[in-house]
Parts: C-alpha cells; sequence; structure tokens
C-alpha cells in the first residue's frame, strides 16, 4: 500500500524533469559520423569516380536495391553506365558499403530525404554522386591497384617496384 | 434551491460537461506525457489544443462499421446508453449555488443509481458484440461493478450521516465549517477508489485491458460509436471528480473567487489526479481485484460507517 502512494510521488515529481523529447524539425538530433543515412557514391582526390562497376554492392544487397551497369572508357577503366538505387527498397544496413573495395559507396549522416512520389526515390548517378572523397580522403583506387590500365603501366603504382624480368638472368 | 434560469444552467452544464470532457483528450495527453518526461501533443494549434479538434473531426468522419455477426440493435444502443447515464448524473451535481438542473432531495442516490445503470452499457456491448474478448471484458466489468458499486454507496453514506441530507446542495452546505474529507477521510479514499472502478480507470481497466483483451467490451465499436465510449470514459472521470469534490472538498466554497470557479479548481485537481494514477500504477490481476474488493475495502466501508454512526448518536 506504502509503495503505491510512493510510487504515484515519484511519478509525479517526474514533472519537474528535463523532457527526453527531441523537438525534430527546429532541433536536429546528434547523428554519429558512422551513421547509416543516405548513400553516396564519393569521387578519388584528383575527381574522378571511384566506382569501377564491380557488382559487388549489388550482389551484397539484401533487399536488392541496387542496379548497375559496366562500362570501359578509352583506358581500359572500368566504371558503371548508370547507377541507380532504389531507396523504397533501401534498409540502410550498410552492407553495400562494406562490400566496396574502392570505398566509393558510403553511407551518410542523413535521413531527410522524404518524397511524395515513389518514382522520386529512385537516385541515378547524378544523384548519388558526390564531388568530394567520403570517409577516406586521399584514398585513389587506381594509384594503389595492381591493375594495368590506360596512362599507368605495370609498376607504376604508389609502393609498386617495376617488374621483375624472371627471364633474365642478369644481376 | 431551483436555479433562476433553469434553462440556461441545463445548456450551461451540459455544455460546460461535454466541452470538458472533449478537452480531456487534449489534457490526458498531456498531462501523461508531462509526467513521462514528454510534451504530448504540441503542434497543432497553440500547445497543441486543437488536437481535440482534430480528433473530433477524424472521428466523425471514420466509417461507423457495424460487423454482420453483431446484435445490431443492442450494438447501437449500448454506446448510448453510457453516455446518457453520465450526462444524467451531471442533473444533480451543484456546480455553484442555485446552478444546478436539479437539486433532488435524494441527489445522491439518483447518483448511484445512474452510475449502476451505466454498467449496462459496458455489459451490453460486450454482450452484442458476439466476440469473446468483448464478452470477457463485459464480464470483468459486470464483476468489477458488482463489487465496487457495493462500498461506493456505503462509502458515501458517511457524509450523510453527517449532513443529514441525501441531497447534494445541502451536503455541500452542511460543510461550510469542515470539509467532509477531515472527518471522512477514510470514506474519501473509499470513493476514490471506487469512483476509479466505475470509470474503469487505469488501475481499474481490467475489462478493456488492451495487453489481455484488445480493447475489451468496445473492441468491434469504430467511429462515432466508439467515440461515444471515449466521451463517456471521459465524462464519468468529470463525474466522478466532481463528485468527490461536492462530497468531500465543499463543492463551491472557497475564499475570494467565486463559486463556479472554486469547483472548477476542485474537479480539475482529482481529474489530474486521475490522470497521475494512470501514468504510475500498473494493472492488477482480476482476481486481485476482486478479493481486495470484497476483502478490504468492504469490511473498512461497514467500519467507517459504523464509526461514523456511533459518532453522530454520541454528539447527539
Amino acid at each position: 500500500m506504502l509503495s503505491i502512494l510512493r510510487t504515484i510521488w515519484f511519478v509525479f515529481l517526474h514533472a519537474f524533469q528535463k523532457r527526453v523529447t527531441v523537438q525534430y524539425p527546429e532541433e536536429k538530433p546528434y547523428l554519429a559520423p558512422r551513421y547509416r543515412g543516405r548513400i553516396i557514391l564519393s569521387r578519388d582526390p584528383d575527381g574522378g569516380e571511384r566506382c569501377v562497376a564491380c557488382n559487388l554492392c549489388a550482389v551484397a544487397c539484401p533487399v536488392g536495391c541496387i542496379a548497375l551497369q559496366a562500362t570501359e572508357d578509352e583506358h581500359g577503366r572500368r566504371y558503371p553506365e548508370f547507377f541507380r538505387i532504389n531507396f523504397s527498397r533501401c534498409i540502410f544496413c550498410g552492407w553495400c558499403e562494406e562490400a566496396c573495395p574502392t570505398y566509393a559507396i558510403q553511407l551518410t549522416p542523413d535521413f531527410e530525404m522524404a518524397e511524395f512520389h515513389r518514382q522520386s526515390l529512385v537516385y541515378e548517378k547524378e544523384d548519388l554522386l558526390i564531388d568530394g572523397q567520403g570517409k577516406h580522403p586521399g584514398y585513389n583506387y587506381w594509384r594503389v591497384a595492381g591493375v594495368q590500365i590506360g596512362g599507368k603501366d605495370k609498376g607504376q603504382a604508389e609502393h609498386e617496384a617495376p617488374p621483375v624480368d624472371v627471364h633474365t638472368l642478369l644481376p | 434551491m431551483t436555479s433562476p434560469y433553469p434553462l440556461l444552467s441545463i445548456v450551461g452544464i451540459v455544455m460546460g460537461a461535454l466541452t470538458i470532457a472533449a478537452s480531456l483528450i487534449w489534457v490526458e495527453r498531456r498531462l501523461l506525457a508531462l509526467w513521462q518526461d514528454r510534451y504530448g501533443p504540441n503542434r497543432t494549434g497553440p500547445f497543441g489544443l486543437l488536437q481535440v479538434v482534430a480528433d473530433a473531426i477524424k472521428i466523425f468522419m471514420k466509417e461507423d462499421w457495424i460487423p454482420p455477426f453483431v446484435d445490431t440493435p443492442v450494438f447501437i444502443v449500448a454506446p448510448a446508453i453510457i453516455f446518457v447515464t453520465v450526462l444524467m448524473s451531471f442533473a444533480v451535481i451543484p456546480v455553484a449555488p442555485g446552478i444546478v438542473v436539479s437539486d433532488l432531495n435524494i441527489g445522491l442516490l439518483f447518483f448511484l443509481g445512474m452510475s449502476s445503470v451505466g454498467v449496462y452499457s459496458v455489459v451490453l456491448a460486450g454482450w452484442s458484440s458476439n466476440n469473446k474478448y468483448s464478452l470477457v471484458g463485459g464480464m470483468r466489468a459486470a464483476a468489477q461493478m458488482l463489487s465496487y458499486e457495493v462500498f461506493m454507496g456505503l462509502s458515501v453514506m458517511g457524509v450523510v450521516l453527517l449532513s443529514g441530507s441525501f441531497s447534494l446542495g445541502t451536503i455541500v452546505e452542511a460543510q461550510k465549517k469542515v470539509w467532509f474529507v477531515v472527518p471522512q477521510f477514510p470514506g474519501f479514499v473509499l470513493f476514490l477508489i471506487a469512483g476509479l472502478a466505475e470509470t474503469r480507470r487505469i488501475p481499474f481497466d481490467l475489462p478493456e485491458a488492451e495487453s489481455e483483451l484488445i480493447a475489451g467490451y468496445h473492441s468491434e465499436y469504430s467511429g462515432m460509436k466508439f467515440g461515444m465510449f471515449f466521451v463517456g470514459e471521459y465524462m464519468g472521470i468529470t463525474l466522478i471528480s466532481g463528485m468527490i469534490a461536492v462530497l468531500f472538498f465543499g463543492g463551491w466554497l472557497g475564499p475570494v473567487l467565486p463559486g463556479l470557479l472554486w469547483f472548477l479548481i476542485k474537479t480539475f485537481l482529482f481529474i489530474a489526479f486521475f490522470i497521475l494514477l494512470r501514468a504510475a500504477l500498473p494493472r492488477p490481476r482480476f482476481d486481485q481485484l476482486m478479493s481486495w474488493g470484497w476483502k478490504v475495502m468492504l469490511p473498512l466501508a461497514l467500519a467507517n460507517l459504523l464509526l461514523t454512526g456511533a459518532a453522530v448518536i454520541i454528539r447527539r
């Protein structure tokens, strides 16, 4: 019986405590840097697209909301012809970001993407691409990869020695 | 003691009761939020006050669906009963000196009778819904009302003994020296608990226990029929709070401010207390509820009546 009165009194005291509600549109919540929100495609320091259209993100996506078509430019460098994310299906799990070998696809702390039309939630490559480098500044896949493309021969990448000719016996 | 303008006070009391009951939608949500460290509805209009309007518009626009398996006439009549009985009870409440619809000389009995009739609404709603959860809710309501009505009547008999009248106006006048909450404190506590059970508010909301019975007796109701139960419940709270103010806290009596304002202040304090109870207390098990009613409250009410009677005789 006494515990009931005690409960009532303590609940009453809550009237004078701080509210826990965040008054959202006026007062923005704090979002962690690694918050999994709107997906973007980042660029490398040279301004080129990081995405190499390897399709790993599309395969990793549990809801299958990523669609892309790979193509090559004149240097033999792969890039996506189109890159499409259907955000009405996306569950923001972040698996695409984990799967990405070139840090191209990244999730950002932004969730304010409500739309009036469902079709508006389908983002094309132009909508996804940002001008910056996102979470991995200074990283350039083509500069560190051992792949041979036009303008960069074998042994010309960063931290890479020129190839050894195993057929010659000369020291 | 009848009102100088009977029609005016009838319209005033009906409109007042309905307005207070409707605004309780907002008051309850704001107060619950206050005690749960939230804000509650604060977007619609100033302080979210237009929430009442929004809710009213919504509930009027909703489809009023009568399921094909229900007992249609009873199903339709049931929500009206609770509304009518609660509204009838307001007729005997004196809100200020001279402002009362009808100062019956058996006002208190009339109130008790009307609240007993109101139980039919719940039982019939549960029965006519033809749904086991509704029926369980209705049966619970019947059992709960039976056991709590008994000591509700007994708990106010102390007040009747002290004032020597069943007329609520006379009861208020008899509290000029000291409010009845002082000599009748056990009676006040008993009446408060019985009133909670009577309005089926949270510690005693077993008839609609949403975690066990969906919504209990009004599971099948929608639209304005559900709204009738809803507003009926809020009017019930207002009624019980008003009754507590009249019976134990001297109704309109108070210094400086006009009587009507005093009555409203006291009523609102008890409404707020009812909402505080909802914020604070869990729901008991049904057998706990029943044994609490019969084994604790009823003997206490009888003892209170006995002692008050003895005191009245000795003092005479």
